[in-house]
């Protein structure tokens, strides 16, 4: 009995020990936590959280100014991903800073447009090129869908347009819910 | 003769279910009343359309041109006109749409006029060129565009491997195309070999294809080329894998992400080779292909099919069985079930395979992973398919590329052999383009970030210089004013400064009235709150007009996703 | 469900697999019976009428079909492990509390099929050793009791047990190497010994063997786990009774003593809490091999095969992490 008790600590010892030696010798250098919550972040830089971007925010949670529910286009994903990352308890999005859509870029109507640049100026991310007095447009593969561009615009030619799936963006879906026998 | 020949681990050997489609010789098409030709039939760019609807075309006439290098150019398969440039179903398990051409023959079968190429009066470039515009893809079903394998590697192309193995049970297009046209194949390899400068052609036969191995040596030795070599493989799904045949045939293991060229092989399916002989030697682009329809079909058998062809137009001539509830693109281990009967046959498109209930009956319900192993022994990639599965259900990707997802062909050897029925494929189907899409996803994010604090220190910037300029302004007034006050005499600079003045108010002034000029004509018929919204706008933005040039300019002068 | 290729499957499922372990059980169970008595057609009955209680009202409280995962047979495959390692003359609450405990906290607790990471039916045994130990040790002798004794011990109350039980061969060689001046020799040629190893045990053990040789060749398991923990117990015994033939029966005994036989085919063997990956499997059964030896040498309790297996089930995913076959292509670093 003893010497198969023995046997068996020294071997939990032996187990422990290479988990451990596993556990030192692949850890990863982690960046500094604002980055790594910047990096969950959607960087649509909407400002919908209340901060003037998603570095600001990111960097009110590190902080503990913020809440981890602030970000309207993370959605439930993004916020399930900064609770593992904190270690917090998941909650649902805060219904004040707006609710979760689905990905859109902002379209101007060329014909509309009267070219008054207040646009390119709201756009966090320059992606409404155009000059003044000319009509602008709006480069969709750069626009994060933050609307920043639709309230300023003084004739209202910009609409949210939906992204579409196409072959390179469509994706199989998680296989039809597994029914898991428990035999 | 016996040449010695390498294994690849795993494997499965399914019922091959092909004697039934290959008693009958290839068989013609009647046209259909409409061909609806996607412009997207490949790997790469989306070609552009260059006919319109209402315009007639000749067969062979190109009707969307290559979009860059890495693409290929789509011809109408018949003369006709065209009716309509608009999206439609494609086929593809999506069921989205894409651009097609839509063409009513007229029934004349006109062709272009065809210029057989000589590849003596052409640089290997030019003939590239060519098979580009030819529209040639890898006819296996990969649909990769020829053009860009056919250069020769930099440390030469030692071995030309032709696929004939066609390994998926059902599919016998390569086979009856290998028995009754196995002397085009071969020119087509010649051709090939000489572009690529390859040493020796090896191509490779299931050896349960026995007519089609005598066909291909017949005329191997037909033609005399002494480097080229037919050789029999052991019929074991997935053989006809590219990377399963070279490594039989060579014994080389080509790893993910590698291609077979930096290993001195290039490897090209039987339908590819004969394709490119046409082009070659005929001067005709690709408009058709074999195609086999098999499953629950009355006479199953292989069709000389008109690209655009809607697929149960084929398959009726076949004789479709009741029962039937699906289209299969494909074999029955990797095919694709389409999203409707008639859509077109593309150049991907090896086999309609009919399915039904009975012929394939849905799967028992998944259990849980016993880990019993089985699926790790039948991988030819030598993955670990319930690690993966473990960790793709739990929606775990990084670990699910630790172990090496990516390298998973998609054969379907590990779903088939598994006691638990677990659906393991469309795991890492799902798996894969889950990871693809989160890649798009940081990618983006990673931009906008970038551009978001360009932006941000642009800003800082311009305070930063306008903070600067007014200072300098201010203080150069004030020395001017103390020097004017000093010594009247400096008349001249005062000049300069007032003529200065008069350009930029007159400047203002152009540039207000052109303002007034293009004022919105579009907006009268607004309502009240409108109108006064668009009055307050203007307002605001005669307020900060001086400015506006300024800003408006500089997105376009330096964003770093341009530069 | 999937509406998606493969549309062929091989015709194959985890019922049929358990199915056959069940039929390579049969001949050993059967030599049980012929030498030992009725005993263990007892237990077994037992055995698999607790299992399929305790499966199926598991699976009632977790809200999973009942027939279809009683239909994978594992359960039973279980419950006749539970029996062949439990002594055929306990009472029949020990291989219903074994066979329960099995069930649900083995399996089921740790999430059903596939989840469990220890062995259950080692589980089981393990745990009922040290609870008690005392009924735990007492084995029918061959030929000793008729059916009626047989069934009276089972299910009746008093046990006068000393008069009819007999030690098992590797506990009474022990203890009988505990004595001044044994040697094995001397100890094999006394009562309850046989041509190889224990009288009747050996022969079960043959059986085991057969019903072992013949999932292999109908490849429900492969031969890694059984040639590595043989191979490596008998190399172990090899050497131990070279170097002191007086305390070392040497590997045939050995090897059919005890549950060496049915632990390299049917324990060691389960896909779920063993090794996966080939080389993960010969480190496996090799672990298993020395722990069997090391507890069987100098541990207390008679058999090792149970620690040495959950042992080994501790380390398995270690072992299948660090045991991963090269991928295609990635053999040869070019
Ligand atoms: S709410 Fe908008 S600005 Fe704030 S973190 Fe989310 S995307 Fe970024
Ligand atoms: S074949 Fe199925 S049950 Fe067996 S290990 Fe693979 S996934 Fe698990
Ligand atoms: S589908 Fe992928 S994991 Fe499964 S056997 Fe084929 S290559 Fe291996």
């Amino acid at each position: 009995m003893l010497s198969a008790l023995l046997v068996m600590a020294g071997l939990a010892i032996a187990i422990g020990a290479a988990l451990g030696f596993a556990a030192v010798k692949f850890r990863v250098e982690g960046d500094p936590l604002v980055d790594k919550i910047d990096a969950i972040l959607p960087q649509t830089q909407c400002g919908q959280c209340g901060f003037p971007g998603c570095k600001p925010y990111a960097t009110a949670i590190a902080s503990g100014e913020a809440d981890i529910n602030q970000c309207p286009p993370g959605g439930e994903e993004g916020i399930r991903k900064l609770a593992d990352l904190l270690g917090r308890e998941f909650k649902p999005l805060n219904a004040e800073n707006g609710v979760e859509k689905p990905k859109s870029v902002a379209v101007i109507d060329e014909n509309t447009c009267i070219g008054c640049t207040l646009c390119i100026q709201a756009c966090p991310v320059d992606a409404i090129v155009g000059a003044a007095k000319q009509m602008h447009t709006v480069i969709d593969q750069l626009c994060t869908g933050c609307e920043l561009c639709l309230a300023p615009c003084p004739v209202d030619c910009i609409t949210m347009e939906p992204v579409g799936e196409t072959v390179d963006t469509w994706k199989w879906h998680y296989p039809v819910i597994p029914i898991r026998t428990a035999a | 003769m016996q040449r010695k020949l390498f294994k690849f681990n795993g494997g499965v050997k399914p019922a091959t279910y092909k004697t039934d489609s290959t008693r009958e010789p290839i068989k013609a098409v009647p046209l259909p009343a409409q061909l609806i030709v996607p412009l997207h039939q490949h790997v790469g760019g989306t070609p552009y359309p260059l006919v319109e609807t209402g315009d007639v075309v000749l067969k062979g006439q190109r009707i969307g041109a290559a979009d860059g290098n890495v693409s290929s150019a789509v011809h109408a398969p018949t003369s006709g006109r065209v009716v309509a440039v608009e999206p439609r179903v494609m086929a593809h398990p999506s069921g989205l749409t894409t651009l097609s051409v839509v063409i009513e023959p007229d029934g004349e079968e006109r062709w272009i006029d065809c210029e057989p190429i000589s590849l003596r009066a052409m640089s290997p470039d030019q003939v590239r060129d060519e098979l580009r515009d030819a529209g040639v893809v890898g006819l296996g079903g990969a649909v990769f565009p020829s053009h860009l394998k056919l250069k020769p590697a930099n440390g030469g192309t030692d071995t030309l491997v032709i696929n004939g193995a066609e390994c998926e049970p059902f599919i016998t297009c390569d086979d009856l195309l290998m028995r009754e046209r196995a002397e085009q194949i071969i020119r087509g390899a010649e051709i090939m070999q000489q572009l690529l400068q390859a040493r020796r052609v090896l191509i490779g036969i299931e050896d349960n294809k026995p007519e089609a191995i005598a066909a291909m040596q017949h005329a191997v030795s037909a033609r005399a080329a002494g480097s080229m070599e037919v050789v029999a493989v052991p019929t074991r799904y997935p053989a006809g894998g590219a990377k399963q045949l070279i490594r039989v045939l060579t014994g080389i293991e080509v790893p993910h992400g590698r291609r077979s060229t930096d290993y001195g092989v290039q490897c090209f399916n039987t339908g590819t080779a004969y394709a490119i002989a046409d082009v070659i030697d005929r001067g005709r682009p690709l408009v058709s292909r074999i195609v086999t329809v098999a499953g629950n079909v009355e006479r199953p058998g292989n069709y000389e099919v008109l690209f655009g062809t809607p697929m149960n137009h084929v398959a009726a001539l076949a004789g479709i069985k009741p029962g039937t509830d699906r289209f299969i693109m494909g074999g029955p281990m990797m095919g694709f079930r389409m999203p409707a009967y008639d859509v077109p046959v593309v150049k991907a498109t090896n086999c309609i395979l009919v399915g039904s209930p009975e012929l394939f009956p849905p799967p028992e319900p998944e259990i849980g992973c016993i880990r019993c192993g089985e699926c790790a022994r039948a991988c030819p990639a030598d993955l670990q398919p319930f690690e993966l599965y473990w960790y793709s259900r739990a929606k775990n990707f990084g670990k699910a590329q630790e172990y090496h997802l990516f390298d998973c062909i998609e054969c379907g050897c590990c779903a088939y052999v598994c006691p638990s029925h677990i659906p393991l494929v469309d795991y890492f189907r799902f798996s894969k383009s889950e990871i693809w899409a989160r890649e798009r996803q940081k990618h983006a994010a990673d931009v906008a970030r970038d551009r978001f604090e360009f932006r941000n220190e642009r800003i800082e910037r311009e305070k930063r210089e306008k903070a600067e300029k007014l200072a300098a302004k201010t203080a150069a007034s004030r020395a001017a004013a103390s020097m004017a006050a000093a010594a009247a005499p400096a008349g001249t600079s005062d000049h300069s400064e007032d003529s200065k003045k008069a350009l930029i108010a007159a400047a203002m002034a152009r540039a207000k009235a052109q303002r007034e000029a293009i004022a919105p004509q579009n907006t009268e018929a607004l309502p009240p709150d409108q109108q006064a919204q668009i009055v307050n706008a203007d307002a605001h933005r005669a307020a900060i007009a001086p400015a506006d040039g300024n800003i408006a300019a500089q997105p376009t002068e330096k964003s770093p996703a341009e530069g | 469900m999937s509406l998606n290729s493969p549309y062929l499957r091989k015709p194959t499922s985890v019922t049929r697999v358990m199915a056959e372990v069940l039929l390579a059980l049969v001949p050993a169970i059967a030599v049980y019976a012929w030498f030992f008595g009725v005993g263990i057609l007892v237990q077994i009955a037992l055995a698999t009428a607790t299992a399929i209680a305790f499966e199926a009202g598991f699976l009632k409280l977790r809200g999973r079909p009942i027939g279809r995962s009683l239909a994978d047979l594992s359960a039973i495959v279980t419950a006749w492990l539970i029996a062949l390692a439990f002594p055929s003359i306990g009472p029949w609450w020990l291989v219903v509390a074994g066979t329960a405990f099995a069930i649900v906290v083995a399996k089921h607790l740790y999430g059903g099929l596939g989840q469990n990471p220890f062995n259950p039916a080692m589980v089981a045994y393990a745990v009922m050793i040290v609870a008690f130990p005392a009924l735990m040790s007492q084995w029918p002798g061959a030929g000793r009791l008729d059916a009626a004794a047989q069934l009276d011990l089972i299910f009746g109350g008093a046990r006068a047990v000393d008069a009819v039980t007999a030690a098992t061969p590797l506990d009474s060689l022990r203890t009988g190497l505990r004595a001044e001046g044994s040697s094995v020799n001397a100890l094999l040629q006394g009562d309850g010994f046989g041509l190889f190893a224990g009288r009747g045990w050996e022969w079960i053990a043959v059986a085991f063997l057969i019903g072992g040789l013949y999932l292999l060749a109908r490849r429900i398991i492969t031969w890694h786990i059984p040639v590595a923990y043989l191979g490596s117990l008998a190399a172990l015994e090899t050497i131990a009774s070279i170097a002191a033939p007086q305390s070392y029966p040497g590997p045939v005994f050995s090897l059919f003593s005890g549950a060496a036989m049915i632990g390299a085919f049917f324990i060691l063997t389960d896909p779920v809490s063993g090794a996966t990956t080939p080389r993960g499997k010969l480190i496996y059964a090799a672990g298993a091999a020395l722990m069997t030896w090391i507890i069987r040498h100098f541990g207390s309790f008679p058999d090792g095969v149970a620690f040495a297996t959950l042992l080994m089930n501790l380390c398995v995913p270690l072992i299948d992490m660090k045991t991963q076959p090269p991928v295609f292509g990635h053999k040869t670093k070019n």
